[in-house]
């Protein structure tokens, strides 16, 4: 409950949170260069090495990094629900090959390929989400087609294909409504290794590019700024870890809920 | 006697599956390195894209010479067959230098990190999820989980800054960061904030891994029955219980391999280190086309057979699993 609390405190603040301030993102207070965080000049958390604020920034990264985290945990769903129901509806041989090829996919270091991609394709944000979500679908598709192999023995679905019903129309109106559970704990725990994925490309300063900002840039920019201003590391890195703390740990409590068999772990 | 007796067909039973295997790795590394290959050929923008245009021919016989005039098929029969005889091309960046060459210049220092770090994560990480094990649902159960929960979610880039912050800066205890040549006890110092922070995320997971199948074990039946026995504690975890409870860590090797080795070119980026991570990052940067891909290639062979020999020795330990399909 806490967690979620706090997740949604930081959603609220990164949607809304620019808004209270009177400084826009970019802004250079050169009358402010790296000033500590305080209350009298507005900058809560100070300035960067540049004048700018990073209360602000911090916020409207963590829009960059959220709104990363959803789209691409989005992208990874649809891969993987649509590949995962569709292995295990058809089964088979179909099935076999379509689970021998995310074995082997399995095994590829998709870090390097998306960090090969940065490089080839330039830095914009609807690729990051793109291939993050393209490779992420792996488990979900997993997850997804052993839940479909039970579901598919169930009598609502023999009925369906007794009335004649498509194929098509089964996996979508039968199978996928029924994978609700399964789905939203794994989406839970999608995010924030999606969220990670993002700040550690942007880290690299492969990802989102100036003066955009993301989680992942803002700490990198702190680490380099360490020793003088440390504020800039830690306002950053603080509200990171936050989030991934919380969502990982709503993902846990959530699987464990679910799947009482699997409490101890 | 009785292993003996099953020798036969344990040996063959195991070799089918090795087989299986390598069966198994082979079309991944290919598909690996062809995936790279022609990512870097649909890339707009050539290597030798300068700010100056270049005499048609003068460009010509540069492309002639890097072999970038043969058709696709050509080129990657070429990458293929140089990669076989570990010759990963020119450097298009570091005039005069060949990938191969700032391969073997940065592995070592990568795999020395790398190592150590698997290595810290596997003990702390077997011996605090045991101990959490034993105290389930205990304070210590439950401290032990809190911290590596924490440990999961801060990602190592937050962590390397903020050793630096505690220990360089404000304790003034360890040097940030670089990599003094001269021998392994020299640049102990250097590296115990690097391997920490890499080692950091997986000693959290390992210890969760370690704690759940530990409880699943120590749950069972043949432990009771050790029990029942009179066995002492320590002979049963140590003898019984430790094998079967490490399994689930053993498969976990593999991908824990693939996180440290990802870990470490932002790790070593952080601490200045003159790995193999930081020639990947420069080259990314840089575009440098052919030290990039080798690296992908490099470290993408690397997992790929350290996956291999881990399903090996899962297969060794676990008759089960040589048995599935």
């Amino acid at each position: 409950m806490t967690a979620a609390a706090i997740l949604a405190l930081v959603a609220v603040l990164c949607v809304f949170g620019p808004l209270l301030s009177p400084v826009a993102f970019d802004y250079l207070d050169w009358s402010h260069v790296s000033a500590p965080p305080s209350l009298e000049n507005w900058h809560f958390f100070g300035t960067d090495d540049l004048g700018r604020d990073l209360f602000v920034r911090t916020l409207v990264g963590g829009r960059i990094s959220l709104m990363v985290g959803l789209v691409a945990t989005a992208v990874s769903l649809v891969i993987g629900i649509s590949y995962g129901a569709l292995a295990g509806y058809v089964g088979g041989r179909t099935d076999q090959v379509m689970m021998r090829i995310v074995d082997i996919l399995y095994a590829m270091p998709f870090m390097f390929l998306v960090i090969l991609l940065m490089v080839l394709f330039g830095r914009n944000i609807a690729l990051i989400f793109v291939a993050i979500g393209a490779i992420n679908w792996l488990d979900m598709a997993r997850i997804v087609r052993g839940q479909t192999l039970s579901i598919k023995r169930r009598e609502f679905v023999e009925a369906a294909q007794a009335a004649g019903v498509s194929t098509p129309r089964i996996i979508r109106r039968h199978i996928v409504p029924n994978l609700f559970g399964v789905v939203v704990v794994y989406v839970t725990l999608t995010i924030p290794q999606v969220i990670l994925v993002e700040s550690f490309l942007s880290f690299l300063g492969l990802g989102v590019q100036e003066p955009m900002t993301s989680w992942g840039a803002l700490v990198n920019e702190g680490a380099k700024a360490l020793e003088n201003a440390p504020w800039t590391l830690i306002f950053p890195a603080g509200f990171l870890a936050a989030t991934l703390f919380c969502c990982n740990f709503i993902g846990d409590g959530l699987r464990d809920a679910l799947d009482p068999r699997d409490r101890s772990a | 006697m009785r292993l003996r007796s099953v020798c036969g067909v344990y040996d063959a039973r195991m070799f089918r599956y090795a087989i299986r295997r390598v069966f198994a790795a082979i079309p991944t590394l290919l598909i690996l390195i062809a995936l790279a290959f022609f990512m870097i050929r649909a890339a707009p923008g050539g290597p030798f894209d300068t700010e100056k245009t270049l005499h048609p021919e003068i460009e010509a016989k540069i492309r002639a010479a890097y072999h970038l005039d043969e058709p696709l098929h050509q080129q990657l029969g070429r990458y293929l067959w140089g990669l076989a005889q570990g010759d990963f091309g020119p450097s298009f960046q570091y005039i005069d230098r060949s990938v191969t060459e700032l391969i073997r210049e940065g592995f070592p220092v990568s795999l020395q990190l790398g190592a150590c770090a698997m290595l810290l994560a596997l003990l702390a990480g077997v011996a605090a999820g045991g101990w959490a094990a034993l105290r389930q649902n205990r304070f210590s159960d439950h401290a032990v989980m809190a911290v590596s929960m924490t440990g999961i979610s801060i990602p190592n880039f937050v962590v390397g800054p903020l050793l630096i912050l505690l220990f360089a800066v404000h304790l003034d205890l360890l040097p940030a960061g670089g990599w003094p040549t001269e021998g392994f006890l020299a640049r102990l110092p250097n590296m115990v904030m690097p391997v920490i922070a890499l080692a950091l995320p997986q000693i959290a997971y390992i210890a969760r891994l370690t704690r759940g199948s530990m409880i699943e074990v120590l749950r069972s039946n043949f432990i009771r029955m050790a029990r029942a026995q009179g066995l002492s504690q320590s002979a049963i975890l140590l003898r019984h219980a430790l094998k079967p409870g490490l399994l689930p860590v053993l498969s976990y090797l593999g991908p824990a391999t693939a996180a440290v080795i990802t870990g470490s070119v932002v790790i070593e980026q952080i601490f200045g280190v003159p790995g193999l991570g930081r020639h990947f990052v420069q080259g990314a940067l840089n575009r440098d086309y052919t030290l990039v891909m080798g690296v992908v290639v490099f470290y993408g062979v690397l997992i790929i057979l350290f996956n291999f020999l881990v399903d090996i020795c899962y297969g060794l330990l676990d008759p089960r699993a040589r048995q599935q399909n």
